[in-house]
């Protein structure tokens, strides 16, 4: 079997700031790491593989750096990695992405799945997964808890809002996965050596054989006009005051008021 | 497809075993507000088997057309024969608008839409209008809520949106309200290639955080699962459901479809009690919509406090078993 992983790199901080002046990101001193459910992702490809063989590809779009990422997943036990990195490509927005990374897929080939995370942290859109699977013309599942395959099916579970779902669909197929499908292994040192003599590839746009209106700034129907903190509502905050249980009594005048007890 | 001739606001009335999802009465209440601007069409679109039925509760909360394509094929949902059905009609009828909720259906769908349409589709919007130039934009939060980008289609239609559960609230339903049916017939057939097994009912549902008229919500601050059975306790003595910030379901102590916010779930309960939570942007985006919002906590200056109509600056170990006895107390 041929898992195909995809993963992205994404800043390393749970509060992004923006330039008050310019309303643009502060990118300065922002480290950058494995988008976090992408390594559940790359989890689920290799426990796919130790269990029923094959090997695991692992593809990021980005910036050179985003080698890193690429490094991380071969030591997690990946087994070929595939960065697509070129100027033209960068300011992509879902579409351009998907199609851009559907090109990867088709010219890697041969694939029977294709796994990536629900979300990134920072676009954060949860779109590159489903549309990607749209440019390959395959069934996807999306929002699978856990995963396994059997006879050319990949079976899932799905966590819906009022549902949970037992689904299949017939392999090459797309799967998105989601935090608790497993936990992540962490790399021994051993596997990060061994990760450094995996075959490693880099492709341009024109490797891809992209065309050029499809992709990057050119190929995305949606653009940024402009990025706001959100807005903080003040709220005239009313405080209880005294000990705890002058508070609690408080607080059931408050709920005897509206009704609640 | 180009601007020319594109015309109309779409909603996609997102239906499962029957019934209207609830976010399309939503979205159908922001479209009205659209047409206030544009003066466009409001036109809901339904998909499925033996849904015409529910095209009278579209007209009553403020649609004046309704599409309706009837289809073995999509008696349920999957992904493949919707992207295909809702490309048909928007190729024939040329929107310029496509609204879709942003529920995991939604999201499944709209991206694949997107493709087979090639244009372009905002994710999780909180909100939508037009700008000051007329151009019309949506909100969208990123980086976990700490930035909102705005973002706009400026070339390719329709322009898609899905839009988060409950930012907006319905309209009153016009009753008898009727408008104009087209019936469509889509040329598409079954996936053979996905199938679904098994259907459960969420085990919880009906106990679900996103229903809850009152919320009672722990976060980092709780000491232990001991604690934590308290908030429990007062949440049932209020008929309301236990929730929780991040690091209690990261933890394990919770399961994920308690966690409030934006990797979680929105919630607009009438009443929410926060309990030893900071309040993040991350947690605020998921419940600052709710009605009346009472925090605890022991710091003063905790940024939670500056959203909440109530603030007790506590160590909740005190204030939660006396708020249980005084409740116990009254309702004696
Ligand atoms: C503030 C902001 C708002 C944005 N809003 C929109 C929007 O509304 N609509 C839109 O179309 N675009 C939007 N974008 C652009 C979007 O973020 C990019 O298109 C990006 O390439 C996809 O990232 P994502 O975070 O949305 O990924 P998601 O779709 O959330 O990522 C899901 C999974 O896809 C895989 N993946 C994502 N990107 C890559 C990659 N480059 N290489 C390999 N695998 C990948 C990973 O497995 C990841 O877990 C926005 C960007 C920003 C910065
Ligand atoms: C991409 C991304 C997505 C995220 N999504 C979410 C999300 O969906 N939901 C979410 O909640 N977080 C989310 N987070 C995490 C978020 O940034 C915060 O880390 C988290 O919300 C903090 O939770 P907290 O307020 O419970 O904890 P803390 O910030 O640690 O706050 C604990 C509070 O408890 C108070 N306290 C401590 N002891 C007591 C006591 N005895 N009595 C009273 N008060 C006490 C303290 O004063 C403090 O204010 C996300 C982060 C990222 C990067």
């Amino acid at each position: 079997m041929k898992i195909l992983v995809f993963v992205k790199q994404v800043p390393d901080t749970d509060d992004v700031a923006l330039d008050p002046k310019t309303g643009r990101l502060v990118r300065e001193g922002v480290e950058s790491k494995l988008n976090p459910v992408d390594a559940n992702a790359v989890e689920a490809a290799v426990q796919l593989k130790e269990k029923h063989g094959g090997t695991v590809g692992v593809v990021s779009m980005g910036p050179p750096q985003a080698e890193d990422v690429l490094k991380k997943a071969l030591a997690l036990g990946c087994d070929e990695s595939y960065l697509l990195s070129d100027r033209p490509l960068g300011g992509a927005d879902t579409l351009a992405t998907a199609y851009t990374l559907s090109l990867a897929a088709r010219r890697i080939g041969g694939y029977d799945l294709l796994l990536f995370g629900r979300n990134a942290v920072d676009g954060d859109t949860a779109q590159t997964g489903p549309a990607t699977a749209a440019f390959l013309g395959i069934p996807q599942v999306t929002l699978a808890s856990s995963i396994d395959v059997e006879d050319g099916w990949v079976i899932c579970e799905r966590r819906l809002e009022d549902r949970t779902q037992k689904v299949r669909a017939r392999m090459p197929a797309l799967v998105t996965v989601t935090a608790e499908m497993n936990k992540p292994r962490y790399p021994k040192p051993v596997d990060i050596v061994k990760a450094l003599k995996k075959p490693r590839h880099a492709w341009t746009a024109q490797d891809l054989g992209a065309d050029p209106s499809r992709i990057g700034m050119n190929g995305s129907p949606t653009s940024t006009r402009g990025l706001m903190e959100p807005r903080k509502r003040k709220a005239d905050t009313k405080y209880f005051q005294g000990q705890p249980r002058e508070i609690a009594a408080q607080i059931a005048d408050l709920l005897h008021d509206e009704r609640l007890i | 497809m180009a601007q020319e001739d594109c015309k109309g606001i779409w909603v996609f009335a997102e239906q499962q075993d029957g019934k209207l999802n609830d976010t399309v009465f939503e979205i159908l209440a922001r479209a009205l507000d659209l047409k206030n601007h544009s003066g466009e069409e409001i036109t809901a679109v339904l998909l499925g088997k033996g849904v015409t039925a529910l095209a009278p509760a579209l007209f009553e909360y403020g649609a004046e057309a309704v599409i309706v394509a009837e289809n073995d094929a999509l008696a349920q949902y999957s992904a493949r024969p919707y992207e295909k059905a809702l490309t048909q009609l928007v190729q024939k009828h040329r929107p310029s608008i496509l609204l879709y909720g942003a529920t995991s259906l939604g999201r499944d769908l709209a991206p694949r839409v997107m493709v087979s349409l090639r244009t372009g589709l905002t994710a999780d919007a909180v909100d939508l209008g037009f700008d000051e130039d007329g151009v019309f934009c949506q909100t969208t939060p990123a980086y976990g809520g700490s930035v909102l980008a705005r973002i706009a289609i400026l070339e390719k239609r329709p322009q898609m949106v899905t839009v988060r559960p409950k930012m907006f609230d319905p309209v009153e339903p016009r009753s008898g309200a009727s408008g104009r049916m087209i019936a469509e017939t889509v040329d598409i057939a079954a996936d053979g290639d996905y199938e679904v097994l098994e259907t459960m009912a969420r085990q919880d549902h009906g106990g679900s955080i996103e229903d809850a008229d009152i919320l009672v919500s722990g976060g980092r601050g709780i000491k232990s699962e001991e604690d934590l059975k308290r908030l429990d306790e007062l949440a049932a003595l209020l008929g309301g459901r236990l929730a929780a910030s991040r690091p209690l379901v990261d933890s394990g102590w919770l399961p994920h479809d308690r966690q409030i916010g934006q990797s979680g779930t929105t919630v607009k309960p009438k009443y929410i009690f926060n309990v030893a939570i900071s309040g993040s942007v991350q947690y605020q985006v998921g419940m600052q919509k709710a009605g009346c919002i009472i925090s605890v906590n022991h710091t003063k200056g905790a940024p939670i406090f500056d959203i909440s109509h109530y603030g007790a600056v506590a160590d909740y170990r005190a204030l939660i078993p006396a708020l249980i006895e005084e409740i116990r107390r009254r309702k004696a």
